[in-house]
């Protein structure tokens, strides 16, 4: 399994055609105390860079986009009742949804960690 | 983002040296959360005491032979009522009754009035004020004074420690008296909800009175970031988010602040609008809306009845820690002006389920005495 980020803090872990996806532990530090999550139901078309799900902090509202294209197979629902979960474990528990991609060529213009760790830094 | 431009509080070291975000308010440098984050300067001020800066406010007396009738051409509020030593909420109309800007008013003599105003609304206030009182009152801007809140409550408790007494001041009066051996004036007010303590002291003295009062058990620095949850909880007022001058005192459900004797004779701008307002009613009214599921609602998110017909919008909205659940603010027309009314709030393309609420979401707990 194979993982890349992007630019706007989403992370994806890939393996073969399918994804999950999230948010990174920069953007949950960022944005501070996670009290809403909104995610995508299954069956629904995201593009590259398209709005795919939401998260809100006390303060704002924030959107997140699909890393890469591809059809929603599952939401986690966990986060609807357990918002902070996206706070305690970004990388790992706090997956925002499943897909299967559509077009995995798309995954070159994405960074790997060395890259994003160091795209980070230059933010600091 | 660059600082450079913007203007810093006396206490702006201490911020940073707090470990503050700091962010750019009304052309202020001001700390927006400090690594306790948010929700939990929130939850804090709520159950122990929480300390904000808010030195970017604009204070300012006036002095004349009879101030508060002076002032009182310009406010709707009974300031000829005001005792001495007493503090009251009110607001600067403009000639269509209008909200120019809200403030205190304490009364520090009978010819010595205290004023505290917005930040972003100071310039222009000063401007209105000196030019409306003229040659008929001294008007003078307190650029050396800083201003931080003690809120919550513990903050009696605290104040009782460095300031004997202070615990038995009356809620919304003014007095002099030293906190921890500086010179300080103080009103017993805030603007979260929570009993608490307004102190205006001399710039040079801000940051060693911070320091005492943070060295105090309890008590924890508290960004503007909470400052605006803890406001929107306890139903007040944010200027240029839930009133301004496109909102008059009735519609913005602030008819308490016009005094019994204002409203018979008015003489203060709009009267004639807020008069004919009190009257009959206002078209529209500020009201509590409480999202029924998790998502909140923003400013600006537009209110519908639950047919999709357009109310209103959402002025301020967000999360509210203590409410455990989205809370928000917002005009409808009076008619839906009821707690329990269905509505819909259209959050990014969706018609979400909420009903009218009272304000505040949560009770408030001033002082009593």
């Amino acid at each position: 399994m194979s993982m890349y980020f992007t630019k706007d803090h989403e992370w994806i872990k890939v393996d073969g055609d399918t994804g999950v996806v999230g948010i990174t532990a920069y953007a949950q530090h960022a944005l501070g105390d996670i009290v809403y999550v909104e995610v995508p139901e299954s069956g629904r078309e995201l593009r590259l860079g398209g709005d795919a799900a939401v998260v809100e902090s006390v303060k704002a509202a924030s959107e997140v986009y699909s890393p890469v294209s591809g059809t929603v197979t599952a939401g986690n629902a966990v986060l609807a009742d357990q918002p902070a979960l996206v706070n305690e474990s970004p990388e790992d528990q706090a997956w925002f949804f499943k897909l299967t991609l559509s077009n995995p060529t798309e995954l070159e213009g994405l960074m790997d960690r060395a890259a994003y760790d160091e795209y980070v830094a230059g933010l600091e | 983002m660059s600082d450079t431009a913007l203007l810093t509080t006396p206490l702006d070291a201490l911020h940073r040296e707090l470990g503050a975000k700091m962010v750019a308010f009304a052309g202020y440098a001001m700390p927006v959360q400090y690594p306790l984050g948010v929700l939990g300067e929130h939850l804090h001020t709520r159950k122990s005491a929480g300390l904000f800066d808010v030195s970017h406010m604009g204070q300012v007396t006036i002095e004349a032979d009879d101030p508060a009738a002076l002032l009182e051409t310009l406010v709707p509020g009974d300031v000829q009522g005001l005792a001495v030593g007493r503090t009251r909420y009110s607001v600067f109309t403009n000639d269509a009754g209008g909200i120019l800007d809200d403030l205190m008013i304490s009364k520090l003599s009978p010819t010595k009035l205290f004023l505290v105003v917005n930040a972003a609304c100071k310039d222009a206030d000063f401007a209105h004020m000196a030019a409306a009182l003229a040659g008929k009152a001294t008007v003078t801007r307190l650029d050396g004074r800083a201003l931080m809140a003690l809120q919550g409550p513990k903050a009696a408790a605290v104040m009782a420690k460095l300031a004997p007494g202070a615990e038995a001041q009356g809620f919304m009066s003014i007095a002099e008296y030293a906190v921890a051996g500086i010179p300080c004036l103080v009103t017993r007010s805030g603007y979260t909800g929570e009993d608490g303590f307004e102190i205006s002291v001399a710039n040079a003295e801000a940051e060693k009175l911070a320091r005492a009062l943070l060295a105090a058990e309890g008590v924890a620095p508290i960004g503007l970031g909470a400052r605006d949850s803890l406001r929107l909880e306890a139903g007040l007022c944010l200027y240029g988010s839930d009133i301004d001058t496109a909102t008059t005192p009735v519609e913005a459900r602030l008819n308490w602040i016009i005094g019994k004797r204002r409203r018979e004779q008015g003489g203060f701008p709009g009267a004639a609008i807020i008069q004919k307002q009190l009257a009959e009613g206002a078209p529209r009214l500020r009201v509590g809306i409480k999202p029924d599921g998790r998502a909140p609602a923003r400013a600006h998110t537009q209110i519908t009845d639950v047919d999709g017909t357009p109310l209103g919008e959402i002025t301020s909205g967000g999360f509210g820690p203590s409410a455990d659940g989205p809370v928000a603010m917002g005009y409808v027309p009076a008619g839906f002006a009821v707690p329990g009314m269905p509505v819909k709030l259209v959050v990014r393309g969706k018609a979400l389920d909420a009903h009218v609420a009272l304000l505040p979401f949560v009770p408030h707990s001033y002082h009593k005495g």
